[in-house]
């Protein structure tokens, strides 16, 4: 009988999560359905119902809304997204093979130094970096992102690695030493292919995170010409003035990269983020 | 030779730690100094005033709607995205439902932390919007127009609408964040409360949690660092206003810089958030060292 009890109550508590977790799904993607719905509409419908179902699907919405500037903003986010990557990645990884591979006097304090950089946000440095970039004649071009992309990266970068190198296994080494690689060569050919898997997380990380920015990308630039997605996205608004169902298909385009790439890569991406969350 | 041997561990270091001097930690100091200086964005002269920045910084009338406004942003988002956001991790850790089913659930929740916070914003403008919005329409369409509002339009409803705006995007992130931390607890521990007869509630706060609590704690502060250097989510929605009602620290200390040209005072309102984030920070690193082992 107490069994039968007991199957009851599981099965109830079981149905009402699901429907629990099934809310939360519908608050999650109802605006996003309704910004693609509207997304395909006239202007004109939207305002008389913007809950009703479009008369045509007008996803030639979606062509304007690229054509119309999306597309170069595109290509300068993929440009300044690239060279960061790859500058923070190999800064990166470089220090923290210094650090872990060699005992060196003062690395501890290189390590917190460094790691501290964590610590500080963004908006602090905001009037400081503007001037120094305009005295270096880096204001307004792809320098003036990438190099504070890459400075505000570096210390979780270098964190995530330190801690995947300094369990990669010292024997894995010595072998390369008996055979004469000098340190550059052991970076390359033996610690560098071992940590695919940590080079793919700190790589997704820190796309999503390059790849989103605004505070420095509003600030820095001013010539179209060079505008990533973000900030395009705000100047697209500006340039459309009513035309609301094409900057709603804008919106969606401008949000499909990385979502797509989470779902291709979601293991990478939990690792990196869980990871430096824990412990930065 | 030998010497040389020595130093070229430090060729690895170098560039990286440059970097980070020279675009982190010197751009952060002369902050400090700019705070002291009255200045402008188009020349280089600078006068000293000494503490004259902060005055006015403590004393304008929008100070104290900023502090309000960060620390609802804060207040509510520990409510909502950590207290909320566990609740749900450790539902969707409970078991009852598939694992196909609890991970497709995870990655919805989580999907709108990878959009841009300027999409976010731009998105909600539309949702808000009080003509042809999601939430106006709604309201008439199931026959509550009294209901309807001007949203982001209410002085007093802005900052709220845009605080429920960040919930909708992080609460995922965080959830996503303490179910790792939950499946990080080894299964010995559950198994033996199982044995010993704990249900799922008491399973749920007497093992789960106090083994995560590193987690909870390190999720707090990122949430309420995050709180503090609010920018973006109010630039792409009030700008602030109406009025000065949404107003934060992030975005006065923007608009000083940028359209008031009183860098001054932006750079004194940089301190201040450096002053709140770096303590912060300080206990979050001292929370994960701890949690290291």
């Amino acid at each position: 009988m107490s069994d039968d009890k007991y199957v009851v109550k599981h099965m109830v508590l079981k149905i009402l999560l699901h429907v629990f977790l099934l809310i939360l799904v519908a608050i999650i993607l109802l605006p996003v359905c309704w910004l693609i719905l509207n997304s395909l509409k006239t202007n004109q419908e939207m305002f008389l119902n913007s809950l009703a179902l479009p008369k045509e699907w007008r996803f030639v919405n979606y062509v304007t809304a690229w054509s119309k500037g999306l597309v170069s903003y595109f290509k300068n986010s993929i440009i300044i997204s690239a060279i960061s990557i790859f500058f923070i990645l190999a800064l990166s990884s470089l220090m923290a093979y210094g650090l872990t591979r060699f005992n060196l006097p003062g690395s501890g304090f290189l390590f917190i130094l460094v790691l501290g950089g964590m610590a500080l946000s963004e908006q602090v440095a905001l009037v400081p970096l503007y001037k120094i970039l305009q005295a270096l004649k880096l204001y307004n071009t792809r320098a003036a992102l990438v190099l504070p992309y890459v400075a505000f990266r570096i210390p979780f970068t270098m964190f995530l690695m330190r801690s995947y190198f300094i369990s990669i296994p010292k024997e894995l080494e010595e072998a390369a030493i008996v055979d004469g690689c000098n340190s550059l060569q052991r970076f390359l050919r033996i610690i560098l292919p071992i940590s695919k898997p940590v080079l793919a997380s700190c790589a997704i990380v820190n796309l999503n995170n390059v790849w989103n920015e605004f505070l420095f990308a509003n600030v820095f630039l001013e010539n179209r010409k060079l505008m990533t997605i973000p900030i395009g996205l705000m100047t697209f608004q500006g340039d459309l003035k009513t035309d609301y169902a094409v900057m709603l298909a804008g919106i969606l385009i401008a949000s499909l990269p990385m979502v797509v790439l989470f779902l291709c890569m979601s293991k990478q991406f939990v690792r990196g983020l869980t990871s430096g969350a824990v412990k930065g | 030779m030998k010497k040389k041997t020595k130093l070229t561990p430090y060729l690895y270091i170098i560039p990286g730690l440059l970097m980070v001097l020279g675009f982190v930690y010197i751009p952060i100091a002369v902050n400090l100094v700019y705070s002291f200086f009255r200045l402008s964005s188009y020349s280089s002269s600078m006068k000293f005033v000494g503490l004259d920045n902060f005055r006015r910084l403590f004393t304008s009338e929008t100070f104290p709607i900023m502090i309000r406004n960060n620390v609802y942003y804060a207040v509510i988002s520990l409510i909502v995205q950590v207290g909320f956001g566990t609740a749900l991790a450790l539902l969707l850790e409970s078991k009852l439902a598939s694992e196909r089913f609890r991970s497709i659930c995870r990655n919805i929740y989580f999907i709108p932390a990878l959009v841009s916070l300027t999409a976010v914003g731009l998105m909600f403008n539309f949702i808000y919007n009080p003509q042809f919005g999601m939430l106006n329409t709604f309201l008439k369409n199931i026959g509550l127009p009294q209901l309807q509002q001007t949203w982001l339009g209410d002085k007093n409803l802005a900052i709220f609408c845009i605080i429920a705006m960040s919930q909708w995007q992080f609460t995922g992130y965080i959830t996503l964040l303490m179910v790792v931390a939950f499946q990080n607890i080894s299964s010995d521990y559950v198994e033996a409360a199982i044995i010993d007869g704990a249900g799922p509630v008491k399973r749920a706060l007497s093992i789960m949690l106090p083994l995560a609590k590193e987690q909870l704690l390190v999720c707090s502060i990122i949430t309420v660092i995050g709180a503090f250097k609010l920018f973006t989510e109010v630039y792409s929605t009030t700008s602030g206003g109406p009025g000065n009602s949404s107003q934060v620290l992030g975005l006065f200390l923007y608009q000083n810089a940028f359209l008031h040209d009183d860098m001054g005072m932006a750079a004194a309102t940089g301190v201040l958030i450096f002053v709140i984030t770096v303590t912060a920070s300080i206990f979050q690193l001292r929370i994960s060292h701890s949690g290291e082992v």
